[in-house]
């Protein structure tokens, strides 16, 4: 563990560099806040689900990094998991999150553990299993964690297709679908108003 | 009367029980009074908030995630703001930056002194309970006046925030800050030079730092153990980029770093003195200007409505990293949305820090970390060995039988 710190673009260049074709795509966005307006740097780097625990073992060559949480998203065709890290923290104003994102098709929903490189990893893992139905290869422990004991297999609150919850679970549905004979409230569709060209707002990640 | 029937038992505490504020359910596998190994169970209080939000537009979870946790209000609402503006390409001002730091600085405030209160509970000293808690009620006065409610502050909304501090308030604020001020040094000395707390605290609950890394720890649980992390000097959002925040970690007071119960006070105590410093540099710094980017919600959804791609917005909750990431593909509710809180990164440190203690340091460890796990919305019963949950439409008919009952 070195305790170097690197600006976002060598931290890409590494591994663009180790994975070459591996490694789909790197883009770093930055926020700035604050009257100084001191910047943030995000990497997210898209990588085969082949590479997820190189490029972990990459990183804590790198720094070691503080692991946050599992995302995922339901695409339609295949479910994207991103595997959020940050690294050189302690180093005022230093700190970026790094991102791996890795597509998983749905007629092969499994993934490697990344536990045996940080063990804190499993509490995510097992939240992704059991609310997106993917399969992580390996995990240590894969019980259910969030979802109680009598909660259907088969069924992945955050999916989008059939596996996701039928209305049949939702209690008091009304909640959650507005009644369709009454005005959406607060701004429905009628009620948004059109923004003039010049005030359209600019792409993601710029600051 | 097979010997090996005796040792080792299992212990089950929670679902729900007196010595946990929240519920969770842990199986303690004890040898004598020493606990060999510990599991946890959480999700008693799973609410499926990310999937409400999922089929919401950004001002309604906004309303949402206020109410994810009653005492960082501010954390949640103020990560997914954040997220959604790096979305949406919306440019806060920089006066709601500054207002946005000093309501969360408020709320570490009140939360750390309840922590302190509960420690103090859970150790069996409830007069220095009562005194925290009393003393809390200021700061709680505060966060009224500033954003019109004790919790659900509703003060941060995507863009800026909803209310301005005005200078009448100023008083009302510096008042608060020098009473804390004031107080901090009895309190730590209450905490830190009581024998009995010593007793109970120090090299109680010990997390290494080797520990608190690779099980993804964060905030004041972090830091008792050596971590130098605090997102608030690593990475600054709003206006801790202009205030030159530094980590607080138990060396700087004690001159060593344990990793145990007594740390995890002092860091969080410190941090109270710190969160009043920083309040005050805000107010005296505040720069003037709008408070929001968009004052019309109808206009916001419209730029909401149209913004691609996805975002990280992270905030230092009083428990340390509140982790939102958000997707947004041109509809009105976003397409992916996972919310960290910190407790979700702390709860993996309970294990090191549970195994090798006695039953009765349980309730002291267990509260350590700060847990935050909110209300429930069923009951899990025990009869007979096996077990069978409760759903809120059981309990409430057994309670309908039993007043039928009573009636006759």
């Amino acid at each position: 563990m070195t305790e170097k710190v690197l600006s976002p673009e060598q931290v890409a260049q590494v591994f663009r560099e180790k994975f070459g074709a591996a490694v789909t795509d790197i883009r770093i966005t930055e926020r700035r806040e604050g009257a100084k307006k001191k910047p943030n740097f995000n990497i997210w780097i898209d990588i085969d689900r082949s590479i997820l625990n190189p490029a972990v073992a990459t990183l804590i060559d790198i720094h070691f990094p503080h692991f946050s949480v599992i995302s995922g998203v339901d695409t339609g065709e295949a479910v994207r998991l991103i595997y959020h890290f940050t690294v050189f923290y302690g180093h005022p104003g230093s700190e970026c999150t790094v991102s791996f994102s890795v597509n998983l098709p749905k007629k092969d929903l499994t993934v490697p553990t990344i536990s045996g490189l940080i063990p804190g990893a499993v509490f995510s893992e097992r939240e992704k299993q059991e609310f997106l139905g993917v399969r992580v290869t390996d995990i240590p422990d894969g019980r259910r964690l969030f979802l109680p004991e009598d909660f259907p297999e088969g069924v992945y609150p955050w999916r989008k297709d059939d596996t996701g919850l039928p209305d049949g679970m939702i209690k008091e549905l009304w909640r959650s679908r507005r009644p369709t004979d009454r005005p959406v409230p607060p701004a429905g569709e009628k009620e948004l108003c059109e923004l003039p060209a010049e005030e359209a707002p600019p792409k993601e990640g710029s600051s | 009367m097979s010997e090996e029937k005796k040792s080792p038992y299992i212990i089950p505490i929670g679902p729900t029980h007196p010595a946990l504020k929240e519920p969770v359910m842990f199986t303690f596998r004890m040898d004598g009074e020493v606990i060999r190994d510990v599991d946890f169970a959480p999700g008693q209080t799973h609410r499926g908030i990310e999937w409400m939000g999922m089929r919401r537009n950004p001002v309604q979870i906004v309303h949402l995630t206020d109410r994810i946790c009653g005492i960082c209000g501010v954390s949640h609402t103020l990560a997914f703001s954040r997220a959604v503006e790096q979305v949406a390409g919306i440019e806060v001002p920089e006066r709601a930056d500054y207002i946005r730091t000093i309501i969360a600085e408020f709320e570490r405030i009140q939360s750390h002194l309840l922590w302190a209160g509960v420690a103090a509970h859970e150790l069996g000293f409830d007069s220095l309970l009562h005194l925290t808690w009393r003393v809390r009620e200021q700061s709680m006065d505060v966060i009224e006046n500033l954003t019109g409610n004790r919790v659900n502050y509703a003060l941060v909304q995507v863009g800026g925030v909803r209310r301005d501090i005005v200078p009448e308030q100023h008083r009302i604020i510096e008042d608060c800050l020098s009473t804390y001020e004031g107080l901090l040094g009895k309190l730590l000395d209450l905490f830190l030079h009581d024998k009995t707390i010593a007793m109970r605290c120090r090299n109680v609950g010990l997390l290494s730092k080797d520990d608190a890394l690779k099980l993804c720890t964060v905030g004041p649980t972090a830091r008792a153990s050596g971590v130098n992390v605090d997102l608030r000097q690593d990475y600054p959002y709003c206006a801790y980029g202009d205030l030159d925040v530094r980590a607080i970690l138990p060396d700087q007071h004690l001159g060593e770093t344990r990793g145990d119960v007594y740390d995890r006070i002092v860091v969080r105590l410190l941090e109270v003195g710190q969160s009043c410093g920083i309040v005050r540099q805000c107010l005296s710094e505040m720069p003037s200007g709008e408070i929001t980017a968009e004052p019309k919600l109808a206009k916001l959804l419209a730029i909401c409505k149209k913004a691609r791609g996805e975002a990280i917005g992270r905030v230092e909750a009083p428990r340390g990293e509140c982790f939102h990431y958000v997707v947004m593909e041109g509809k009105e509710a976003p397409t992916a949305w996972k919310v960290k809180a910190s407790s979700y990164s702390n709860l993996m440190s309970w294990i090191p820090m549970l195994r090798g203690e006695q039953i009765a340091d349980i309730p002291i460890v267990v509260a350590s970390i700060d847990p935050c796990l909110s209300c429930t919305d069923r009951v899990a019963v025990v009869r007979s060995g096996s077990r069978s949950i409760l759903t809120k439409d059981d309990l409430h008919r057994l309670s309908v039988e039993k007043t039928r009952r009573l009636q006759q």
